[in-house]
């Protein structure tokens, strides 16, 4: 039901376009009703996400942790759990993050800077394995379960920024002591995006080799498709579900740390922005394809990317991005309705009978 | 014991009750409503969406007609499209009920954002105080019994409810489809139609929680008017085990859980204050933990719902 079970890929392929281009027509009617030319919107929209050097670099800025993100969605969904805390595994990712870059103040960054991104990634994968182990011992339902997870760590990441951790140095915004500067991870050459887009497109790379071609990724999918066929193979169910909830929330961990070490150099607020959220809409655009993640990530980064122009052109509200994504988000799942109708897209041998 | 050290006490005490009672509403609103959908066996997460639409168009009508109590219509009828919208997209095959909720949430707040900007200065009507406090003379517990007719009308709805699930065909019908989707067949119901009303009866229900934010406490529209009552639904319908006269106490639980903070605020005790805020979720979680199994469903929990599965 996740659709992590099978990836068709030219039917999966056209039936997604297919759903973005139909919620592109429901955002253009949407706009023309309130009295914009459609096209014209198109058209910023496409200047603000791809048309120039700045754009594209913003669209790269903001794809990177949301393909991080997708991973805590895409990973546990291979063996049938839907996580949906990828914005709390972002958040401890970025508290672990920082926690690390302190202790290890006076330390040489080559040796700190792996270390800083490692303890966020534990910190996320320890998050989210939490729920997977409650899942598997208790039966607690795991999406739930993320979803409280969510509001306990921004509870309590605002209460560590606003006390036990806080720089008071920052009278105006609670933020966290700050890493040493020296342990920042800068941009990529020739680019000004930082580092974390090669981290996340790395980690799709990983994640489809691993769920493809690997005996682990083979038994995540089996798992995945039949608790009761995976319990017969004598496959180690618990071990695996853990280990692919952990594998999902270090992505997301990961995220976080690179926030503080890339972006923002401590740990505040300004680390729960919806990149979690943004994460499930690019998981299930992408149908829970690792590749595919970094396509719908790029999409969904360029969305957001030009809503800054969006608005000073047209004057439309910052939130013209969320609905365009929603838009998204809902025709991708009722295109899931038309699997096997398309009868152009049938393989052969299903047709000869 | 000095005599200025009880009336703190009491005051943080009426501060609590006051503001639970406040805050309680649309959580009392969106449980009900979810838990309507839930008993049909289908689950809203989107609810957050609804009740941002449902506070921004209340706000809009209420604004243009200078009615509030139309404006709670106008959210009811916005809720219960959105309801709509659900039910229609999870009535396809192979759509998965909890990601169109999660798909519901981000569109439903970002349409209500965009669709609120005009209305983010103006001034509506706001829905009136009823004085529960008028025996007294203590200005503090007038000031905390001084509840709104949604409140009233939302704990008179929970009795009305159980006594609709239980007592009436449809209530029936309603629970079939929601404890057996086949012996529902067998009977020759229709289980997406049954859905689909239950769906929509519990996005109105989302829909007047939201105008209660916008038109009554805060009492405006802004962009940040929820602080996740509507994401919470799910979570207080779990608590209170799908049963209407539970949501009452679970809204009244989380009403006062989330007031503790502000209120300890309020007499100099800010240490904390963050922690106090994540009580209701800590409270949930533990719950979860303790009454769930591998081996049997929740207690109370409709067989067809998909977090049982």
């Amino acid at each position: 039901m996740i659709g992590a079970a099978v990836w068709r890929g030219p039917e999966a392929a056209v039936l997604t376009v297919g759903a973005v281009l139909v919620a592109l027509l429901a955002f253009g009617i949407f706009v023309a009703f309130t009295g914009l030319d459609p096209f014209a919107v198109y058209k910023v929209l496409y200047l603000g996400a791809f048309g120039s050097r700045f754009s594209i670099e913003t669209t790269l800025t903001l794809a990177a942790p949301i393909m991080l993100t997708a991973l805590c969605v895409v990973i546990p969904a291979r063996a049938g759990l839907l996580i949906i805390g990828g914005e709390g595994a972002l958040v401890l990712g970025g508290l672990g993050s920082v926690l690390a870059g302190v202790a290890l103040n006076g330390a040489p960054a080559s040796l700190a800077t792996p270390l800083i991104l490692l303890a966020g990634a534990a910190a996320g994968a320890i998050w989210i394995a939490i729920p997977a182990a409650l899942r598997q011992f208790r039966g607690v339902n795991e999406t739930i379960s993320t979803l409280l997870f969510n509001y306990i760590a921004i509870a309590l990441l605002n209460h560590l920024v606003s006390g036990p951790i806080r720089d008071y140095g920052q009278p105006l915004k609670p933020t966290s002591w700050p890493i040493p500067s020296a342990f920042m991870i800068g941009t990529i050459p020739g680019l000004s995006v930082h580092w974390g887009l090669v981290y996340g497109v790395a980690a799709c790379l990983v994640a489809f080799v691993v769920l493809r071609q690997t005996t682990f990724g083979f038994a995540l999918s089996i798992l995945g498709g039949n608790l009761r066929a995976a319990q017969m193979a004598g496959l180690p169910v618990a071990a695996l579900a853990l280990t692919a909830a952990a594998l999902g929330g270090a992505a997301a961990g990961l995220a976080g740390a690179v926030e503080v070490v890339a972006v923002h150099g401590a740990a505040s607020i300004s680390l729960v922005v919806g990149y979690g959220y943004a994460g499930i809409l690019v998981a299930f655009v992408a149908r829970q394809n690792p590749l595919a993640v970094v396509l719908a990530a790029l999409l969904v980064g360029g969305i957001s990317a030009s809503g800054g122009l969006l608005q000073r052109r047209f004057g439309m509200p910052d939130a013209a991005s969320t609905v365009l994504e929603g838009c998204i988000f809902l025709a991708v799942l009722g295109s899931n309705s038309l699997y096997g109708r398309l009868r152009f897209l049938q393989s052969r041998s299903a047709e000869v009978k | 014991m000095s005599v200025g050290g009880d009336i703190g006490v009491w005051s943080v005490l009426l501060a609590i009750v006051g503001s639970a009672l406040r805050v309680s509403t649309p959580y009392l609103f969106v449980s009900l409503g979810e838990t309507l959908t839930e008993k049909s066996g289908r689950i809203n997460l989107g609810l957050e969406g609804t009740l941002m639409m449902g506070a921004m168009s209340g706000y809009a009508v209420a604004l243009g007609t200078g009615s509030p109590w139309l404006g709670v219509l106008g959210a009811g009828v916005t809720g219960a499209a959105f309801g709509l919208l659900h039910a229609g997209l999870c009535s396809l095959p192979r759509v998965n009920d909890i990601a169109v909720g999660i798909a519901l949430f981000i569109f439903g707040t970002g349409f209500a954002v965009y669709l609120g900007k005009p209305l983010v200065h103006p001034v509506a009507p706001r829905l009136p105080d009823i004085d529960l406090g008028f025996w007294s003379s203590l200005p503090s517990l007038r000031a905390a019994l001084q509840v709104n007719a949604l409140l009233i009308i939302g704990i008179l709805l929970a009795p009305a409810m159980l006594w609709i699930l239980h007592n009436t065909r449809w209530g029936l019908k309603l629970r079939t489809v929601g404890d057996s989707a086949d012996a529902a067949r067998a009977l020759g119901y229709s289980i997406n139609g049954v859905r689909a009303t239950a769906t929509a009866i519990g996005g109105f229900f989302a829909g007047v929680g939201g105008a209660f934010l916008s038109l009554y406490y805060p009492g405006a529209w802004t962009e940040n008017l929820s602080s996740g009552q509507g994401l919470m639904a799910v979570t207080l319908v779990i608590f209170a085990r799908w049963n209407p006269i539970n949501c009452v106490f679970a809204a009244l639980l989380f009403g006062g859980a989330s007031a503790l903070g502000p209120a300890l605020q309020a007499v100099g005790i800010t240490s904390n204050y963050y922690l106090y805020g994540a009580a209701p979720y800590v409270l949930t979680l533990v719950l979860l933990i303790r009454t769930s199994s591998t081996k049997h469903r929740l207690f109370g929990a409709p067989s067809e719902l998909s977090i049982n599965k």
